[in-house]
């Protein structure tokens, strides 16, 4: 059975498998116990399942592994945890930016990537980077006021 | 003296300690048959339990959705939660505290008046005592019934109902912590899908088991019973490949497909129907009336949950145990005990939070699947979860419906008689209510088709919600087609009937307000003299700088719509304000909104937006098509083939809740679904300077009122 070998939120992982095809997804959750990243289709369209692969936003749930050995993957759990959220995560908290909540963990990680590339963006910049990402719920303008808020807090600190 | 009229959900489960008990120090423990979809309605009742109790939030921990241990409240659903739901609970929580408050006096020998309760701690006259409910929990006796004598907060000493308190379940969220079903892990526990039966009677012709089995690049296992054929292994990614080949491997006769045709809700026309009559008697003649008549019509739309639905079953020493993200897990029980044939007290199921669903998805049937197949391989935890096609494919949708308007006009414009003839199957396949588990028809001996039948006018009703509008008409009635057989499964999605209801009713109410030469506001308040509805309208209108005087056909619109969901729950009025060339572009939304007595502002807010933005999504994109092609025949099977808004097609939206100190809180959840789309409809009327009555306002549709004249 061949070993897989990547890093996963800073930590090297190693994942032995004999389907060389599995996708990411599976392996996070599945191998892994990182449930933080979402099954929402299965099919690359509703963004659930986005994680930051090299620092870029992809979706993983039809990424086969043998495509990300070698690389680091940045998940939800690896952006903040409740004694040091990342601004993302305090701002959606405090923006109350979710109703159901399953698709924030593929929203945040697809901000994050955007407000890495483009730190002060427009609003419609916001919307077009999440245009990939499906919220069923209708959170959309909190979330986007969040994404705002930690944006003007990320460039405050850099300040 | 009488005895206080308890509210309904209390009655039906009246014992005290199934909703407070007291068990560990410090800590209430609260019970709740609400579940958590996504609506704050948990953080809610904790709000409830705090401020009746007078204890700080942090020392509830609440359990939900149990038929082990919580109240049996039927269905998370219809807008009842805190309207009903919320007034059990307080009524609940303020029994106990009078029985605490009671025990107290007589082991302080000092009035009850003297008494007050501060963060679960009792006080003489504003001073410690050095009792609580802890130390005398042991001498109060919760198993007893409530009887409605205790005080339920009035609104002015409410600390923590009217508050916006963030979220509990929302950091949990953010930080991608393990809590949907979908996360769930269990010893030993095989991953499972359904190779689905494709409709009732469809019958298994020939499996190529070693073809399936090659295509999963690991061990995989078939179980059947009947029908009903599943794939179980320890690997998901095998178990995918192997579903994802019996597509090929499996072969079915009997198959019966939906054709085209059958998506529109034009066919309902013709189709059987059994005949149901509301309301006012047939007017004997017009009395030389002016008629008025219009027909507005809406397609089958899907729940389109985020998540596909799980279900997680073992069955270990005769006993079924089912993990859930359905809305009734009572109603799922009964239905599981009907059709696996065990004793109720065999049964336990438990909620896990899903994904929103919006109303009846395939939340139970996933369930049922797990059911099934624990049942075949005892003592094996078993997760069945749906893939994102057979979600799309077999929830059941919202049916279509037609909705033709008939009304008779005084001398003024106003309707003096109003008829509302409605052509939908029904909005309720709930099992528990009717409906069969989709798991069932597969099985042997399957179930029959339940009679015909919709959720009952008592209840606010099914295709009839809210199909009388609420204005001053001295005779109103319904005519409802209930038609029998539709061609995909239907059932309950958010608001019902209301959304196509009201969003007839009100593109009628703007078209008779032409008619007579009135402003869509200034019409509208004309003829309706309910305070709260007034109220509404007034101030969305405020909101959104109504001008009476603004003409339209330019391409940007403004449209109006007011609705009292179910004509008992919330008042809401809407304006919508957008552009129409080749596609609609919505630019705002403005919502005023009367809950009366809202527990949480901020959540409540959360919903209506939500609402409104699916209801915008509803009528801008979304109908479920079909075709022959498929073995299903479901054509919008993923987001490409049933597309719903993104976030760059989401307008700004303000919305202001009024009246929120009323004693009474009334159900918000679907109350913006219709306003929502008839205010869109009614902008778009106003922009282009003609009108599209069916929905989806499709590019064609607008092409084809661009071009008529």
């Amino acid at each position: 059975m061949p070993d897989f070998q990547f890093t996963v939120n800073g930590k090297p992982v190693s994942v032995a498998l004999d389907n060389d095809e599995t996708p990411l997804l599976n392996v996070l959750r599945n191998n892994l116990g990182l449930m933080g990243t979402r099954f929402g289709c299965g099919l690359e369209q509703c963004g659930c399942c986005t994680v930051l692969i090299d620092g870029k936003p992809e979706k993983c749930c039809a990424k086969p592994i043998y495509a990300v050995a070698g690389k680091s993957v940045v998940t939800i759990e690896g952006l903040g945890t409740p004694s040091s959220p990342h601004p993302l995560q305090q701002a959606f908290l405090d923006e109350q930016a979710g109703q159901c909540g399953y698709c924030l963990s593929g929203i945040i990680v697809t901000a994050k990537a955007l407000l890495d590339d483009n730190p002060k963006p427009t609003r419609a910049e916001i919307a077009q980077a999440l245009d990939d990402n499906i919220c069923r719920c209708g959170s959309h303008n909190r979330i986007l006021r969040a994404v705002e808020k930690a944006a003007a807090i990320m460039r405050g600190a850099r300040a | 003296m009488n005895a206080p009229t308890l509210p309904p959900l209390l009655a039906d489960n009246a014992v005290l300690e199934r909703w407070v008990s007291f068990p560990t120090p410090g800590k209430v423990l609260v019970r709740t048959g609400r579940v958590e979809i996504g609506q704050g309605v948990l953080t809610a009742m904790r709000q409830i339990a705090a401020d009746e109790l007078d204890v700080a939030m942090e020392r509830i921990v609440l359990q939900s959705g149990d038929t082990l241990v919580a109240p049996n409240e039927g269905y998370t659903a219809g807008s009842q939660s805190i309207q009903f739901g919320g007034v059990a609970m307080r009524q609940a929580c303020a029994d106990v505290r009078a029985l605490f408050i009671a025990q107290a006096a007589t082991v302080l020998g000092c009035a009850e008046s003297e008494l007050t309760i501060r963060d679960g701690s009792i006080l003489r006259n504003g001073a410690s005592t050095g009792q609580d409910y802890w130390t005398l929990a042991g001498a109060v006796d919760l198993s007893v019934k409530a009887t409605g004598a205790g005080q339920r907060k009035p609104v002015a000493a409410m600390n923590i109902i009217g508050a916006s308190v963030a979220r509990s379940d929302l950091p949990a969220k953010v930080f991608g912590e393990p809590v949907f079903l979908h996360d769930v892990v269990m010893p030993g526990m095989a991953h499972a899908r359904v190779v689905r039966q494709p409709n009732r009677g469809a019958t298994i012709d020939d499996i190529n088991e070693a073809a399936i089995k090659r295509a999963a690049k690991g061990p995989v296992e078939l179980v059947r019973h009947g029908n009903f054929l599943a794939i179980l292994g320890d690997d998901e990614t095998a178990v995918d490949l192997a579903t994802a080949a019996a597509a090929k491997h499996v072969t079915w006769t009997n198959v019966e497909t939906p054709t085209a045709l059958q998506a529109e809700a034009s066919w309902l026309r013709q189709r059987p129907a059994v005949e149901r009559k509301f309301g006012a008697p047939e007017a004997a003649d017009s009395q030389g009336r002016q008629r008025f008549e219009a027909t507005y019509t809406r397609g089958y739309l899907a729940h389109a949950s985020i998540s596909p639905s799980i279900g997680m079953a073992v069955f270990k020493d005769g006993v079924l145990t089912v993990w859930t993200h359905c809305q009734g897990v009572y109603p799922l029980r009964a239905a599981l005990v009907k059709t696996l044939g065990l004793d109720v007290s065999k049964v336990i199921v438990h909620h896990v939070q899903g994904s929103g669903c919006y109303g009846h998805n395939g939340a139970d049937d996933a369930a049922a699947d797990a059911a099934i197949v624990a049942m075949q391989k005892p003592g094996v935890p078993i997760r069945v979860r749906w893939r994102r096609e057979e979600e799309f494919i077999y929830e059941p949708k919202t049916p279509a419906m037609i909705v033709k308007v008939h009304a008779l006009l005084d001398d003024d414009g106003k309707p003096v008689d109003w008829t509302q003839e409605i052509w939908s199957p029904t909005h309720n396949q709930r099992p528990g209510a009717g409906g069969n588990l989709l798991g069932a028809l597969a099985l042997p001996n399957p179930p029959p088709e339940p009679p015909p039948n919709d959720v009952p006018e008592s209840n606010g009703g099914g295709a009839t919600r809210n199909g009388e509008p609420l204005y001053d008409i001295a005779a109103k009635r319904m005519l409802h087609h209930l038609v029998i057989e539709p061609p995909v499964r239907t059932s309950a999605l958010r608001g019902l009937g209301a959304m196509p209801n009201v969003f007839a009713a009100e593109c009628c109410i703007d078209e008779l307000a032409e008619r007579a030469g009135k402003d869509p506001v200034e019409y509208r308040l004309s003829i309706i003299s309910d305070k709260r509805a007034r109220a509404v309208i007034e101030k969305v209108a405020a909101m959104a700088k109504w001008n009476p005087k603004e003409p339209g056909g330019s391409g940007r619109g403004r449209g109006v719509a007011f609705a009292r969901y179910k004509n008992r729950a919330a008042y809401t009025a809407c304006v919508v304000e957008l552009d129409v060339d080749e596609e609609i572009r919505l630019r705002h939304v403005w919502c005023a909104t009367d809950a009366g007595l809202v527990i949480n502002p901020d959540g409540a807010i959360n919903q209506i937006e939500g609402g409104i933005i699916q209801s915008a999504s509803w009528v801008l994109k979304e109908q479920v098509r079909f075709d022959n092609s498929a073995i299903s025949g479901v054509a919008s099977f993923d987001w490409e083939t049933y597309p719903v808004l993104r976030f760059s097609e989401v307008p700004e939206i303000d919305i202001e809740l009024i009246n929120t100190k009323d004693d009474v809180p009334l159900g918000v959840g679907e109350v913006t679904a219709g306003p929502t789309a008839a205010a869109i409809g009614n902008a778009v009327s106003h922009a282009l300077g003609s009108r599209i009555r069916d929905l989806p306002l499709t590019r064609e549709r607008i092409m084809a009122s661009l071009l008529k004249e």
